[in-house]
């Protein structure tokens, strides 16, 4: 038998199931802090900045810039060689907060630093999105 | 100053296993190898090693790797234990071996890291296993290879200070020509930075050969009292400072893409040791992909912060430059077992503050200073090293 090869699935945990919901409606969720309005993620017990626990999931804008990219040629595992070339960036939130993600929706070699860039959801399985961004052209 | 372990260690004992594609033995053996090798070069016996220090294996994992070399050695430390900090490990271990024997917990330790993920791993497992620093759930879905994990700090330097795809390669081309004069090293024919810019593109902008080796191959160094030094045959080699520093342990997280905690390790390294990099011989830094050690160079003040390409591209980590960096070939052109990587850069500085590198032997090899770093970026820790126990 042919298993096909799977990606990386994010297993959620209980401190951040809340997260995965919110993509699986197609929502980006980020924490700020009740005390100090410090924004986070990953999901955490704590606020980073003055370590009180008052943590709220919002809504983000969904909207940020790229802080850096790289354009995969060598793809990580046979499961995301039919991708390749696919850009993984870091994504600097209008709120502050930098995530990981890929970059889709354009060209490989349009991406540059600085480019402004909107979540997208891609839709792995049933209950399971994750998180994209795509340029953003307003 | 407050406590120190300023010349208050030495290393009496150190070697190497054989390196490259090893088959005709396993990552456990290749550990016990190197011990053994290293008890010959520091002239005793293993019943004289009282603690054991190691990292564990990829292809041959144990639950408790020091104790499971250990029993494999029949040797009964009382000091014992496996460290963990990706390609920090090998000083963060000298670091605890340090403090345990300046405490006197023990008085003999054995730092020893061997691996064999060139013959013991698929290359498909090898590439999982090395991408798997990455958050399981908030980078590993995104698809990229470590390589990736290093572009992006690659890209970043390059957006910020104007640094060149051929300025990195120039990192890659100083290493071989160290390789070149290095009989043990597993790649030693000279290259070019038009062969770098030629090799295949893995993740924009780094090329096959802006990255490191897969090997095999093991290292162990015996360590004892400053004290005690001098009853070993070898000349010791003092430790002069040692600092750690820790900002992060996903890429993501990180506060500055292009500084890194080598700023911190370095500063405190240097402090503990009384010298200025403009007293550092030579430098056996961490160069895991191209770009790291054009941020560890600023990072440890070898160069402006953002001067690090120019700096490389001008010839002065070459061998007969200002500064020679990675005199055995580094992981780029030595061998890279994983973890165990450091430990040959370790050895290296030793041998050559011994003034026994061969053809390779520097002219000036009074201090040294040795860099490593794990994770992406992660867990920095420095080390440097002198012929005298006094600076």
């Amino acid at each position: 038998v042919n298993v096909p090869p799977t990606k990386f699935v994010p297993v959620p945990t209980a401190e951040t199931a809340e997260f995965w919901e919110g993509c699986s409606r197609h929502e980006l969720l980020i924490q700020r802090c009740a005390d100090c309005a410090a924004y986070q993620f990953y999901p955490r017990i704590m606020c980073v900045v003055c370590s009180g626990r008052a943590l709220q999931m919002v809504r983000a804008s969904g909207r940020g810039v790229l802080k850096s990219f790289t354009i995969v040629r060598r793809a990580v595992s046979e499961a995301y060689a039919a991708e390749v070339p696919y850009v993984v960036a870091l994504i600097e939130l209008e709120e502050g907060p930098t995530l990981m993600s890929n970059v889709i929706g354009c060209v490989v070699d349009e991406v540059c630093i600085g480019m402004p860039v909107e979540v997208v959801f891609d839709d792995w399985s049933e209950g399971l999105s994750i998180p994209k961004f795509r340029p953003f052209r307003a | 100053m407050s406590a120190t372990l300023h010349g208050k260690v030495a290393i009496v004992g150190a070697a190497d296993t054989e390196v490259g594609v090893i088959t005709h033995m396993g990552a456990t053996q290749l550990c016990v190898d190197a011990i053994l090798r290293a008890l010959t070069d520091a002239g005793i016996d293993k019943e004289a090693v009282d603690g054991l220090v190691t990292c564990n294996s990829m292809v041959e994992p144990y639950m408790y790797h020091a104790e499971a070399v250990a029993e494999y050695l029949r040797v009964f430390p009382r000091y014992c234990v496996s460290i963990g900090a990706g390609g920090g490990t090998t000083f963060t271990a000298l670091h605890q071996a340090a403090s345990a024997i300046a405490s006197g917990i023990c008085h003999t330790v054995v730092i020893a890291m061997a691996d064999n993920i060139r013959s013991g791993l698929s290359r498909e497992r090898a590439l999982a296993i090395q991408s798997s620093s990455g958050h399981p759930q908030f980078e590993r879905p995104y698809g990229a290879p470590v390589a990736g994990y290093y572009a992006l700090i690659a890209w970043a330097h390059m957006h910020e200070f104007g640094t060149t795809p051929e300025q990195l390669a120039a990192v890659a081309v100083s290493t071989r020509k160290h390789a070149v004069r290095n009989p043990t090293a597993q790649m030693r024919t000279p290259i070019s930075v038009e062969d770098v810019l030629n090799s295949r593109l893995i993740a924009d902008p780094l090329h096959l050969l802006d990255c490191s080796l897969v090997s095999d191959g093991g290292a162990a160094i015996v360590m004892t009292s400053a004290d005690r030094a001098r009853d070993f045959r070898q000349p010791p080699v003092y430790l002069l400072g040692v600092g750690e520093g820790h900002r992060h342990e996903h890429i993501s997280q990180a506060r500055s893409l292009t500084t890194s905690a080598a700023a911190d390790s370095g500063r405190r390294a240097y402090e503990m040791a009384g010298v200025r990099p403009r007293d550092i011989d030579f430098a056996e830094l961490y160069d895991c992909f191209t770009p790291v050690v054009l941020i560890e160079l600023e990072d440890l003040g070898f160069c402006a912060k953002g001067e690090g390409g120019p700096f490389v591209a001008a010839g002065s980590i070459e061998p007969g430059g200002p500064l020679p960096v990675n005199t055995h070939g580094g992981l780029l052109s030595h061998c890279h077992p994983g973890n165990p990587g450091s430990m040959f850069a370790l050895t290296e500085a030793v041998l050559q503050l011994r003034a026994q590198a061969g053809e390779r032997q520097l002219a000036k090899a009074e201090i040294a200073l040795v860099h490593g770093q794990g994770g992406i970026m992660s867990s920095h820790c420095t080390v440097i090293l002198g012929r005298e126990k006094n600076r």
